[in-house]
């Protein structure tokens, strides 16, 4: 079977392990896969900005929280059915992601990091100071929505679906597009910015297009876990969510678009291991489960995966090689 | 104008400390292309080893000499056991194990120590030091003349013994560096030994005024690299003229600008950031890199 | 025994195998020159020679198995590579790069005969002592990295490619203190070179590479004399 053809065959299976999963786990756990499928999305969006076109950013929470909080004011100030924020959530982090990449022109690996972690940490303040809109400390309180048409479904399997569709048009989208000649220029970008400029590519636009699409991806997850959670509270958008979702790419696997889920899957469920092994102090198992990973997976699980893969076909074809 | 003085030493003092975690950060990085997160981590650690040793009586200047003893050779051993595995790897696989040593030593800091904060001694009186009208305190004084005493000894180290010399050509071009039969490896275990130990410097010498807690590194580490953003992460002494910099800056804008609350405390670090990243990313010392085609 | 001897050498970058079981020697004392155009694996070569490739094969110095170890202490044997492109320490001034190349052997009191030595054979680093490295000429550059090589007290000097980017006048007067570098100080010298000329005006033995292979060796005359190398490699 040739590498793509197992490679349709595993997205076949996991969609269909996917769409059948409501039906044997608990209410709760569906509700951690629901967060895994939201993560996932803000992964992709991250992996494509930090992975296929080598802008390092440490500050991502700040489009999650974007998103996030455009639902819930949307939902709770103007009472607009929650289908439609999503759309607009992500729209609004597309421009605000566009706009944001054009300063970011100027800055290289290092002081791109340096400015989204700038970025990262003034968040939480930034929304505790616009009280009237954001609810301050207090934060935003929502209700769970109920599935439409009288289906039998809990809000949470309800919810679970709806991520579930939003993460497959998302991620179907987001292949085609890196799969495609924006692809190819986009990994230009990253590889050899001269070159690609050589050849044709508008850097500018492109880097900043790329921004504002890894924005709007990242603000759809963050919509999409304000309705799970049906909670929105500044604290809850800290540094940390910026550097979980850098650790969930790298684990999961830079330029990868599988590599989302396993990073999401990492990020959501490790955490909640590493605290069932230790309760003193989790943080610390959590910090060798990521330590070890990395010696074992140094390009993350997709990437493991991929030389695997590479190393087999290698050894199949190996003895036919000429010297 | 006495206030404004003492203000400036002030924030010369916690200048002098911001900038010595900044020129280990720097260190690392010119080394490296890595930046060390665990930095803030690792001194916080020192500084309970530190706090450890003198609880159990030893006299004050014999912890400090053992705490940078223990930090420096547990830095060259973190860097030797815990990043050589993955020095190869790429930037951002050695960035999450950085992420993953911080992580762990805030949480064994925690678990052994307690979140608790808890009282560090300073080596100086607590009676102020007059000049003329205006009255410094001693501890302050004390921690930056320490501070520039241990930047003194690197200087030298660098710029004058063959050690440093090797240790600045690893930094710059391992490759050469091999074929001059020097043990590159060896050579970042030493940097990050003593980046570790500016780094123990830098919290003993600031716990007694924030006290010593798990988290207390943290806010530090951020005005670190807004001080090394200053003084452009490509220069050491950049690191440490950004700190002062920074030190007395925030100082400044704490006394005269009202609506800094505490709340608002990382404001000035990340104002810092933002501004020079505008202005001029490679900061006050540092190089513009030129791009070969 | 040669000093250095070298049998079914294989070298690769990743998967892509480079050197296809080389076998060539340099006598004590001696010049051997490889020759060969671009993309034939000389630099490679060296490389592997320095254990800066991934290899197999046989390598021995002195009698002594080199193939697998590290740079660092290949170097400490005795054996002083001059990379391609110079591999100086642009941001060290000229004393340091040469404090540098005599980094192994630290302790062994002669750095400042050394220096002098150095010096004399190539007085402009004299001159240029305190100067940053990267704001010297490229001529001035080889002759700095010839003579960082040089603080070594090396048995064998790699010398890769020292005329890439030169004015042939430069070149000429490189390969001459070479010359006399080999013939005072006794240090061999295998030579990788693209201007076949003057390589087998300065060398004894001569091996020519094609794709990863030896096609031709043999006293540097004789190959000089050789029509097949005079038509494809001196042009005439």
């Amino acid at each position: 079977m040739t590498g793509a053809g197992v490679r349709r065959a595993g997205v076949l299976a996991a969609v269909a392990v996917a769409c059948a999963l409501p039906l044997f786990v608990s209410n709760f756990r569906l509700f951690q896969f629901t967060q895994v499928g939201i993560y996932a999305i803000a992964l992709l969006g991250l992996n494509v900005l930090t992975g296929f076109n080598g802008q390092i950013s440490l500050g991502h929470g700040a489009f999650y929280a974007l998103g996030a909080y455009t639902t819930a004011i949307m939902i709770d100030k103007w009472s607009v059915p929650y289908g439609w924020t999503i759309p607009v959530a992500g729209f609004l982090c597309l421009v605000v992601g566009f706009l944001f990449g054009i300063p970011a022109l100027r800055l290289e690996g290092l002081y791109l990091a340096l400015a989204t972690f700038a970025l990262a940490l003034a968040i939480p303040q930034i929304l505790k100071y616009f009280e009237h809109w954001t609810g301050g400390s207090q934060g935003i309180v929502l209700s769970k929505p109920k599935a439409p048409f009288g289906l039998k479904l809990s809000p949470d399997q309800w919810l679970y679906f709806v991520t579930l569709a939003v993460l497959l048009v998302l991620f179907w989208l987001g292949a085609n597009l890196l799969r495609g000649r924006t692809g190819r220029a986009i990994v230009a970008i990253r590889d050899n910015p001269i070159a690609a400029q050589a050849m044709g590519v508008n850097n500018a636009l492109y880097k900043s297009l790329t921004f504002g699409v890894s924005a709007a991806y990242t603000g759809v997850a963050g919509a999409l876990s304000a309705l799970a959670i049906a909670f929105v509270a500044p604290d809850a958008f800290n540094v940390f969510l910026s550097i979980t979702l850098l650790v969930g790419i790298v684990i999961g696997g830079l330029a990868s678009i599988t590599g989302a889920v396993f990073g999401a899957l990492f990020i959501q469920f490790v955490p909640n291991w590493a605290q069932d092994i230790s309760k003193a102090a989790p943080w610390a198992i959590y910090g060798i489960f990521l330590i070890l990973f990395m010696y074992a997976m140094p390009r993350g699980i997709a990437g493991s995966l991929r030389l695997a893969w590479v190393r087999l076909a290698r050894a199949r074809a190996g003895t036919g090689r000429a010297g | 104008m006495d206030i404004f003085v003492q203000q400036v030493v002030s924030g010369l003092s916690t200048g002098g400390i911001y900038g010595s975690l900044a020129l280990a950060l720097v260190m690392i990085y010119q080394a490296t292309d890595v930046v060390n997160y665990a930095q803030g981590e690792m001194a916080m650690f020192s500084t309970y080893l530190a706090w450890t040793m003198i609880n159990a009586g030893l006299p004050y200047w014999v912890a400090f000499f053992a705490t940078l003893t223990v930090a420096f050779v547990g830095g060259l051993l973190i860097e030797r056991v815990v990043i050589r595995p993955v020095e190869r790897a790429p930037l951002l696989t050695i960035v999450i194990v950085c992420i993953g040593l911080l992580v762990i030593l805030n949480s064994v800091a925690g678990w052994i120590y307690s979140y608790i904060q808890k009282p560090f001694p300073s080596p100086f009186p607590e009676k102020p030091i007059q000049i003329g009208n205006v009255f410094f305190g001693a501890h302050d004084i004390g921690a930056l003349g320490v501070t520039l005493v241990v930047l003194l000894f690197l200087y030298v180290f660098f710029r004058y013994t063959t050690l440093g010399l090797a240790m600045r050509a690893a930094a710059q071009n391992p490759t050469s560096s091999r074929l001059c039969g020097i043990r590159v490896g060896w050579m970042l275990g030493v940097g990050w030994g003593l980046a570790a130990l500016v780094g123990a410097v830098a919290g003993m010498m600031v716990a007694p005024v924030v006290f010593l807690d798990p988290n207390m590194m943290a806010g530090i580490l951020i005005y670190a690299f807004a001080s090394a953003t200053l003084g452009g992460f490509t220069s050491p002494l950049g690191a440490v003229v950004g700190g002062l910099l920074v030190g007395v800056i925030e100082n400044l804008v704490g006394t005269y600008v009202s609506f800094i609350v505490t709340e608002l405390k990382l404001t000035v670090a990340l104002a810092v950031i933002l501004i020079v990243l505008v202005v001029k990313p490679s900061g006050l010392f540092g190089r513009v890199a030129v791009h070969r085609v | 025994m040669a000093l250095l001897e070298v049998e079914g050498l294989e070298a690769q970058y990743g998967w892509t195998k480079v050197l296809h079981g080389l076998a060539f020697a340099v006598e004590e004392g001696g010049i051997t020159t490889i020759l060969g155009a671009n993309g034939a694996g000389k630099t490679t070569t060296l490389r592997a020679v320095c254990g800066m490739v991934k290899t197999a094969g046989e390598v021995r110095f002195d009698g002594h198995r080199i193939a697998g170890r590290a740079t660092e202490d290949i170097v400490r044997l005795g054996i002083a590579h001059v990379p391609e492109g110079r591999g100086t320490f642009m941001q060290l001034t000229v004393e340091e790069n040469l404090r540098l190349g005599a980094y192994a052997r630290r302790g062994r009191g002669t750095l400042a005969g050394d220096l002098r030595r150095v010096v004399e054979y190539f007085p402009v680093l004299g001159e240029r002592r305190g100067q940053i490295a990267g704001s010297l000429s490229g001529g001035e550059q080889q002759m700095l990295a010839v003579a960082r090589a040089l603080m070594l007290r090396p048995r064998l000097l790699l010398l890769d490619e020292p005329s890439l980017g030169l004015a042939p006048l430069v070149v000429r007067e490189i390969f001459r203190i070479v010359r006399a570098i080999n013939r005072e100080e006794r240090v061999a010298v295998l030579l990788v070179e693209q201007n076949a000329a003057m390589a087998l005006d300065l060398a004894d033995h001569a091996y020519l590479l094609e794709t990863g292979r030896v096609v031709m060796s043999g006293p540097a005359g004789d190959l000089k004399k050789d029509d097949a190398i005079r038509r494809s490699y001196l042009g005439y």
